[in-house]
């Protein structure tokens, strides 16, 4: 209950095009999106966020991965990482 | 002072044993310091010396053999399901997913990282952070930044033995593509495993090339059609015109018979401006130039031959090395010849002596570039043997401005197609020269060394930053040149226009002082002709110039004995020299004929 609550909150924001929760094997577990795209997005940002991680974690062992932005002509893709989960929002920042 | 000790024994001593005994120390030698080499000397102090005890190491650089990467690309099928069900069912994938929401570590980790997303959505909502706050200002003018080149890409010769690139060619839309037509210009050069083909090379792609054109002999000069994008017209070793359609891949969909082509390599081949958009014309060094139509190219639809004095003959024909073609001016075009001469033509003269309208010769050797000016159409540049020379339509004696002798050939150039006073040539020593001329004309603006064999061609992409040159072993270099030489700065325009019609002027007063010294000359010559003509026949201008002739020989002999015997006074002698000389043509009959015995005598 407390998840529909949060991620209908995300999805209500202005902007908002999608909200997807990927769990660690790149498995689409809730989504506002169709499948093909989905699978698609789900696939291909999970293996960023994996590189991405460890980006930061060869550049100083101390650090860790906290958000990830993809700013690009059409929409804003934001990836929230966690150790097993990934939430991913594609949102049309207003400008 | 040498310390020596001697010591003798009778050899019948030898071998005895030693008999050692104790001797109080005693002074064998004695140095004394000697203070007075002590000036040799000077002090130092403090004096620095270090020890450092480690091994020698010696620093080594391999560079690996290139690699050759491609890229391929992945699809994506969906997966990542366990072992047990089935993505295709929707049923088992709905039970997959509802077992996984009611996981409380999900749970939590939902509600947890949905906070961090929240406030990033927010933060896009509040503010553009991509926002330009001072977009009106006006960029600083970056003058000062030294012009400079930078290399972003080498395409090489896949084949293993290397030909030189005779030409490049972008492809007029998009300029990632740049077509290069290979050939082995050498003489009779040709090795038997020579591959004959050119390349259609993608810039995303320097190893691979992405369509292989195969004529039936090499091309020598290759050329993208600038309406349609998809032909190119090539011009072969043989003579003989080819052309492609890249959609019907890498065989030349038509090519001329070999009896009506040219009989030297093509070295000019250019598409002409028409509503059918399949009209070109090629120049040759066998002095022809031939009007084809892509249709038809069985044979040509019109020919010219070079003869500059308009007789037509094949015989006295130029070779024409390059060819220049504008299409804001589609009735003239021009040739630059193997003999150094520029022959401007009109196509649509009524008979064929009267296509070549005038001619501009300068050049001591074949004229290897010839363009004209994108902003002042009627300024033209040439390139040939050591310079670059710049020419108006207007004066034909003379080009009205050139570049210095330099020590290599140049090979090729061209005009900048943004700046009107900017071009670019390139020399035999593989060096790539950026000239201003609105800014220094006696050395280029920028001289980059590009590579170590010679560069054959150039040509620039039509936004006017990059530069491709082509070498003689194939390898073509594509240049970025910095901002300052391609971007168009304020009046250059004007500015520009103003230098060429200011050397036009000078160079049109000076074609008229000499033309006017000129008829003076000859109204002068002519006056004395008609006193001296009556007297002379054929024998006795043999004789006068004969005896003339020995007369200055035996000048320069007493002179050059009298200043070996006495050398001081040489300086009179000269004098004395040059009297006789003067004296000499009125001579009376002995000395003709002493200079005849000492003729004889010498021979």
């Amino acid at each position: 209950a407390e998840v529909e609550e949060t991620l209908k909150r995300i999805q209500a924001h202005k902007g908002v095009i999608a909200t997807i929760v990927i769990n660690a094997e790149g498995i689409p577990v809730r989504t506002t999106l169709d499948n093909s795209t989905t699978v698609q997005y789900a696939g291909l940002l999970h293996q960023l966020t994996m590189k991405a991680r460890s980006t930061v974690r060869d550049i100083d062992p101390q650090n860790e991965l906290t958000f990830l932005r993809i700013r690009s002509k059409k929409h804003e893709i934001m990836v929230a990482p966690d150790k097993e989960y990934l939430l991913i929002v594609i949102q049309n920042p207003g400008e | 002072m040498e310390i020596i000790y001697v010591y003798t024994r009778k050899r019948s001593e030898f071998g005895r044993p030693c008999n050692f005994s104790d001797w109080p120390a005693k002074v064998t030698a004695d140095i004394p310091p000697d203070p007075s080499l002590a000036s040799g000397f000077v002090l130092r102090s403090p004096v620095d010396s270090y020890v450092q005890h480690t091994s020698d190491m010696s620093e080594h650089e391999v560079n690996t053999e290139r690699v050759e990467v491609e890229s391929r690309g992945v699809n994506h099928v969906e997966g990542g399901w366990p072992k047990d069900i089935n993505p295709q069912e929707v049923e088992q994938t709905i039970r997959f997913r509802k077992k996984v929401e009611k996981d409380e570590n999900y749970i939590n980790t939902v509600t947890h990282l949905g906070a961090l997303m929240e406030h990033c959505v927010k933060q896009n909502n509040a503010i553009n952070i991509y926002e330009e706050y001072f977009g009106e200002e006006e960029m600083a003018e970056v003058e000062d930044e030294p012009p400079s080149a930078k290399t972003i890409n080498v395409i090489r010769d896949p084949n293993v033995s290397k030909r030189t690139a005779t030409r490049l060619s972008w492809h007029p839309d998009t300029s990632k593509k740049l077509a290069v037509a290979y050939s082995s210009l050498e003489f009779q050069q040709n090795v038997k495993d020579m591959s004959f083909d050119s390349y259609i090379w993608d810039l995303e792609n320097p190893n691979k090339p992405e369509l292989v054109l195969k004529p039936s002999s090499p091309l020598v000069s290759l050329e993208y059609n600038p309406k349609d994008s998809h032909v190119l017209l090539g011009g072969c070793y043989n003579g003989q015109m080819a052309y492609w359609d890249t959609r019907k891949g890498g065989l030349p969909v038509e090519v001329s018979s070999v009896e009506v082509s040219h009989r030297d390599p093509v070295y000019g081949a250019v598409w002409l401006q028409s509503k059918t958009g399949t009209e070109c014309f090629s120049a040759s060094t066998d002095g022809q130039v031939l009007w084809w139509d892509t249709r038809k190219l069985s044979e040509p639809t019109e020919a010219l031959v070079l003869d500059i004095t308009r007789k037509g003959l094949l015989e006295n024909a130029l070779g024409a090395v390059t060819l220049e073609f504008e299409p804001t001016m589609p009735t003239k075009f021009m040739v630059g010849t193997e003999q150094g001469i520029v022959i401007a033509c009109n196509r649509k003269a009524k008979t064929p002596p009267e296509k070549i309208t005038s001619t501009y010769s300068g050049h001591h050797g074949p004229v290897y570039a010839l363009g004209r000016n994108p902003f002042c159409p009627k300024v033209f540049l040439t390139v040939g043997d050591w310079t670059a020379r710049i020419w108006s339509e207007e004066t034909k004696e003379s080009s009205i401005m050139w570049t210095k002798y330099h020590l290599s050939y140049l090979t090729d150039g061209c005009w900048s197609t943004v700046r009107p006073a900017v071009f670019f040539t390139t020399r035999s020593d593989g060096t790539l020269d950026v000239w201003d001329f609105l800014f220094k004309q006696n050395n280029p603006s920028l001289s980059l060394k590009v590579c170590d064999e010679p560069l054959s061609s150039l040509r620039l992409q039509d936004n006017g930053c990059v530069v491709g040159c082509g070498s003689k072993l194939g390898t073509v270099t594509l240049l970025e040149i910095s901002s300052g030489l391609c971007s168009l700065q304020r009046n250059e325009k004007t500015l520009a226009t103003a230098m060429f019609e200011r050397e036009t002027k000078r160079e049109k007063i000076l074609e008229a002082r000499h033309r006017e010294m000129r008829l003076k000359e000859r109204a002068r010559s002519e006056g004395q002709e008609t006193e001296e003509r009556p007297e002379e026949s054929p024998l006795e201008v043999l004789e006068r110039v004969r005896r003339e002739f020995f007369e200055v020989i035996e000048a320069e002999l007493q002179r050059k004995a009298r200043a070996e015997t006495q050398h001081p006074p040489s300086a009179f002698q000269v004098e004395d020299g040059a009297g006789e000389e003067a004296a000499a043509p009125g001579a009376e009959s002995q000395l003709p004929k002493d200079g005849e015995e000492e003729e004889e005598d010498a021979a």
